[in-house]
């Protein structure tokens, strides 16, 4: 059986790990690679590095923390954040990252996603999607360009109908993003994750809302999800790997716990 | 003097990790699609990420082939690398159905795995077992957790070192008290779930189907062990 994962994300701004409310108002956490170490070394199990700056500027971004990264590293990680083409994920996959994630390039371009799949493998595709519940209207919206307040913009996709879209084209997982519930640390949007669940093949990731321990519990219980993902919660140090994985482990949740070897 | 450590540049596989992952062990790491310096190398490891029709003929149009077979040293394939060592997959080129030809170098078919309505990719960490007591896990406990991402796998069969198995976890509670008939037939596939091989061995050759090199210090032990044979 598959262990559930806890995932950090860290979003990267110009080479550093920032955090923001709602995709707004960034403040600095600390460098890449010594807080990425620091989170392997704690029993996450996989990192999640979002260059929020790239899809939505048009300067080419350095990328050689990558390179860092994948050299003391020894968990999965995936790079998000300015992939547009097939050769920026060769690049990236080539420094070392596992995956890579698209979100707006995916929306302008579906066909990107096969191209990605035939190039690379299912396996190194992931999706993110930016999904909004509009309380007006009780449906869930897909957004673009979320990186850049002033080009954020609702796109013609309902949620649901996108995650079908995206594994017709080969996804290998998807990430999905709450922004209701971004950085506000009042759990996952259970409800939202569900549905999709119902929907989704392949690991659906959840992200957006993770505030205490006890949201963790709720997300794979009650929405079945492959990961959940958070930032600030581990950022801020209000909630501790070790002790996060010892207490989902003992609610019957299958987690992978610190090697101990024999020797 | 010979490297100690070949990784074979099969072209299409993601090496940069693997590379680093014996590095971080202080191992000196060559990568190299010369027959010559794979044939001297004191350890050859067998990459893999992608397909294996296109590593297969990546392969074969570097000539590769005829060197991995006639290889008597330790040689360790990795995920994909580990299914071209065996004789055939049925993983083939988008939309065909013929077997793809492996290296052979251990008897064995590669097969789409059948877990019902289970996720696929197999991705993420499981718990692995190892059949027997062996070099290749020496001081790794049983139920270990190993990164997985593969579709298609190896049987639990004579050649396998160590085992995986993969269900949705519900296994037992379906024996204790559900009524089978109340769900569907995907769904109990899904429950029952699959049991693969995680690592097969033959002589000089060892394969694992999960990526040590991204399976924190359990992996960082197994390539050690590697290392030591």
């Amino acid at each position: 059986m598959l262990a559930k994962r806890i995932i950090p994300c860290l979003d990267v701004k110009d080479g550093v790990v920032v955090k923001g409310v709602k995709f707004r108002n960034h403040e600095i956490i600390g460098d890449i690679v010594p807080l990425a170490k620091r989170y392997a070394e704690a029993g996450a199990d996989e990192l999640v590095f979002y260059d929020i700056t790239a899809s939505s500027d048009q300067r080419v971004v350095d990328k050689s923390w990558v390179t860092k990264i994948a050299q003391v590293i020894d968990i999965p990680f995936c790079v998000a954040g300015g992939i547009k083409s097939i050769e920026d994920a060769g690049k990236i996959l080539e420094m070392g990252a596992d995956k890579i994630s698209i979100n707006s390039p995916a929306l302008s371009n579906p066909g990107l996603i096969k191209e990605l799949h035939d190039t690379f493998g299912q396996q190194c595709v992931v999706i993110g999607i930016d999904s909004f519940f509009n309380e007006e209207t009780g449906q869930y919206e897909v957004y673009q360009f979320t990186g850049d307040e002033t080009r954020t913009q609702k796109t013609a996709w309902q949620t649901i109908d996108w995650v079908k879209e995206v594994q017709s084209h080969g996804a290998g997982e998807i990430v999905l993003n709450c922004m209701n519930q971004d950085g506000v640390r009042n759990g996952y949007d259970i409800a939202q994750l569900a549905a999709v669940r119902a929907v989704c093949n392949v690991p659906l990731i959840a992200s957006g809302g993770a505030g205490e321990m006890q949201h963790f519990a709720d997300v794979y219980k009650q929405a079945d999800v492959d990961g959940a993902l958070a930032a600030s919660v581990f950022h801020k140090a209000i909630i501790d790997i070790p002790q996060l994985k010892a207490w989902l482990s003992a609610q019957g949740i299958e987690m992978r716990s610190k090697c101990v070897l024999t020797q | 003097m010979s490297n100690s450590l070949v990784i074979v540049n099969t072209g299409c596989a993601n090496i940069a990790s693997v590379k680093f992952a014996f590095e971080r062990l202080g191992i000196n790491v060559d990568v190299s699609d010369d027959v010559k310096v794979i044939a001297k190398a004191q350890r050859v490891l067998l990459p893999g990420v992608g397909s294996a029709p296109a590593a297969m003929s990546s392969i074969n149009r570097k000539a590769l082939a005829d060197c991995l077979r006639s290889l008597t040293q330790p040689t360790l394939g990795v995920c994909l690398g580990m299914q071209l060592m065996v004789t055939d997959s049925q993983e083939g080129e988008f939309g065909k159905t013929d077997l793809t030809n492996g290296l052979d170098l251990i008897p064995g078919h590669v097969k789409r795995m059948q877990v019902g309505n289970l996720r696929l990719p197999h991705m993420g960490w499981n718990r692995v077992t190892s059949k027997y007591i062996n070099p290749l896990f020496e001081g790794i406990p049983d139920g270990e957790h190993f990164y997985f991402v593969h579709s298609y796998a190896i049987d639990d069969y004579e050649y396998t070192l160590a085992t995986c198995h993969y269900s949705s976890g519900k296994g037992q509670i379906l024996a204790n008290n559900i009524n089978p008939e109340v769900i569907s037939a995907e769904q109990l596939k899904a429950d029952i779930g699959t049991t693969f091989s995680a690592a097969i061995h033959k002589d000089n050759f060892f394969g694992v189907q999960f990526h040590p090199e991204r399976s924190s210090d359990a992996g960082a032990q197994l390539l050690k062990n590697f290392i030591q044979l």
